[in-house]
């Protein structure tokens, strides 16, 4: 293939040169996903803290769906958001069809699973003392959960690290939900979509780099959080 | 509870840091992928944009979603090229008026080999029942744009049923279409403004062109406020006589790509 040669030459121009439409992207997708991975903390660390510690009938199911909700592609969550947010359907009045919180929203979606089992995960294979102890030393539920999670941080970021590398990487959602609009709802991955779409293959390839380099910078950064 | 503060404080945060950027007026447009990938859109939208002080979001999709949207009221302004569908789309109420913006025409492409003989065919027709009969690859849009809907007609002038183990439907845009035409050696309709900004990237030629069936018009459309009352009309209608004018019309036949002309005005 003549244009991988080229497509590294170009991604290391993009990346030096500090092209202001590629950074433009580039903030776009980690703008979204941060957001997006925030908003899924808040919902599915609870969640998975609640759904390992507690028995409940239909327990068992509710770990099968999450997993299966795990699985569930991209375009089919970008569709069932897209008939929710268009003019004609139910919450059309807000106009947030092809905006950065439209893709976000698509973005929480296919990432609360993800946090929520893999919190599940990490809180079951806590020590089972802490939570009786904190609970006799005169903790509420709240903070005997609180305890847990502190206990356990490393799984939490684990699972906050697959979450992202889920949304960070995802198309189908980002084209759906945001329309792949030039310096508003472009992100990485939709522009490595349109570039291809264009037969500009080394600039698509180039993107890809650039979004693997990212990538990496931040699971560094996150590594480093981890280590202290 | 301190670690939730934080999270929910970087929440609020970011949304007061993006808030700004939603607040600007923004008109909504959806169009085809030969407007947007051509380049015409990068040239024509800044001076309106800062004439306005508006941001224009491009949704380039094929023209028959492109008018979905606009039935749907997902947007405010279609730029398209089926005529047809757009008069339907006019007489059901959900557009205002369709105005002519520009043209320009079809080219059949084909390899260089030219396996089906109808290489320099004046009557499409005649060339697309060559091509069926010989059974080399067709790559068509399959994709209810305003190509593949020209391409339908053609077919039905031709008297051919497409169909068979040849006839390939992509269900992707004009520049992939080219390009798979390209790597299976096959034959494809394509609007001429795609082909030129193609045309360097792969080894297909025009193997017929000039036909009056060709011709490839370019319409505008404002979403019916009647119908959408959210619609931003002011905006929309001074999108549309800004290209309309006589500024716009420069614009657009001056834009050229390897130093051709890719669109015309009437």
């Amino acid at each position: 293939m003549y244009f991988l040669g080229d497509s590294l030459g170009t991604a290391l121009t993009l990346l030096i040169s500090l092209d202001g439409e590629v950074l433009r992207t580039v903030w776009t997708s980690l703008f979204v996903s941060f957001a997006a991975i925030l908003a899924a903390m808040v919902v599915a660390v609870p969640l998975g803290g609640v759904i390992a510690l507690r028995e409940f009938p239909g327990k068992r199911l509710t770990l099968t769906l999450l997993n299966t909700l795990m699985a569930m592609p991209t375009v089919v969550v970008g569709l069932l958001i897209y008939g929710l947010l268009s003019r004609q359907g139910p919450f059309g009045e807000h106009g947030l069809l092809f905006t950065p919180a439209a893709m976000m929203l698509g973005q929480i979606v296919l990432a609360v699973p993800i946090v929520a089992h893999y919190t599940v995960a990490a809180v079951a294979g806590a020590d089972p003392r802490i939570l009786p102890t904190a609970l006799t030393l005169g903790a509420g539920p709240l903070r005997a959960m609180l305890q847990i999670f502190v206990e356990v941080r490393f799984g939490l970021v684990a699972a906050v690290v697959a979450g992202f590398g889920r949304i960070i990487a995802e198309v189908g959602v980002a084209m759906m939900l945001g329309g792949n609009i030039r310096g508003y709802t472009r992100t990485m991955t939709t522009a490595i979509a349109l570039e291809t779409s264009k037969g500009e293959f080394a600039f698509a390839l180039a993107l890809g780099l650039v979004l693997m380099t990212v990538a990496l910078l931040v699971n560094l950064f996150l590594n480093l959080l981890q280590q202290r | 509870m301190h670690q939730l503060r934080i999270v929910l404080a970087l929440v609020l945060l970011t949304t007061f840091l993006v808030a700004p950027a939603w607040a600007e007026e923004r008109l909504r447009l959806a169009t085809t992928t030969s407007t947007e990938n051509s380049g015409l859109l990068a040239a024509l939208l800044p001076p309106f944009e800062k004439a306005q002080n508006c941001k224009v979001d491009v949704i380039a999709v094929g023209t028959g979603k492109a008018i979905k949207l606009g039935e749907a009221g997902d947007v405010d302004v279609v730029m398209v090229h089926d005529k047809a569908n757009e008069e339907k789309f006019v007489a059901e109420g959900f557009g205002v008026e369709r105005k002519d913006l520009m043209y320009n025409d079809f080219v059949l492409l084909g390899p260089s080999s030219d396996p089906a003989g109808v290489l320099g065919s004046a009557d499409i027709a005649e060339a697309l029942k060559k091509i069926a009969a010989s059974g080399t690859p067709f790559v068509s849009r399959g994709d209810l744009s305003g190509t593949h809907s020209k391409e339908k007609e053609l077919w039905q002038a031709a008297g051919v049923a497409p169909a068979g183990a040849w006839y390939l439907e992509a269900g992707l845009g004009m520049g992939e279409v080219i390009t798979m035409a390209g790597e299976r050696q096959g034959y494809t309709l394509s609007d001429r403004g795609t082909w030129i900004a193609f045309a360097a990237k792969n080894d297909l030629r025009i193997v017929a062109e000039g036909d009056k069936r060709l011709f490839n018009p370019y319409g505008l459309i404002v979403v019916n406020p009647a119908r959408h009352p959210h619609v931003k009309v002011k905006l929309a209608e001074a999108f549309v006589a800004f290209l309309l004018s006589e500024e716009g019309r420069k614009l657009i036949s001056g834009f050229t790509v390897n130093g051709q002309q890719l669109f015309f005005t009437y």
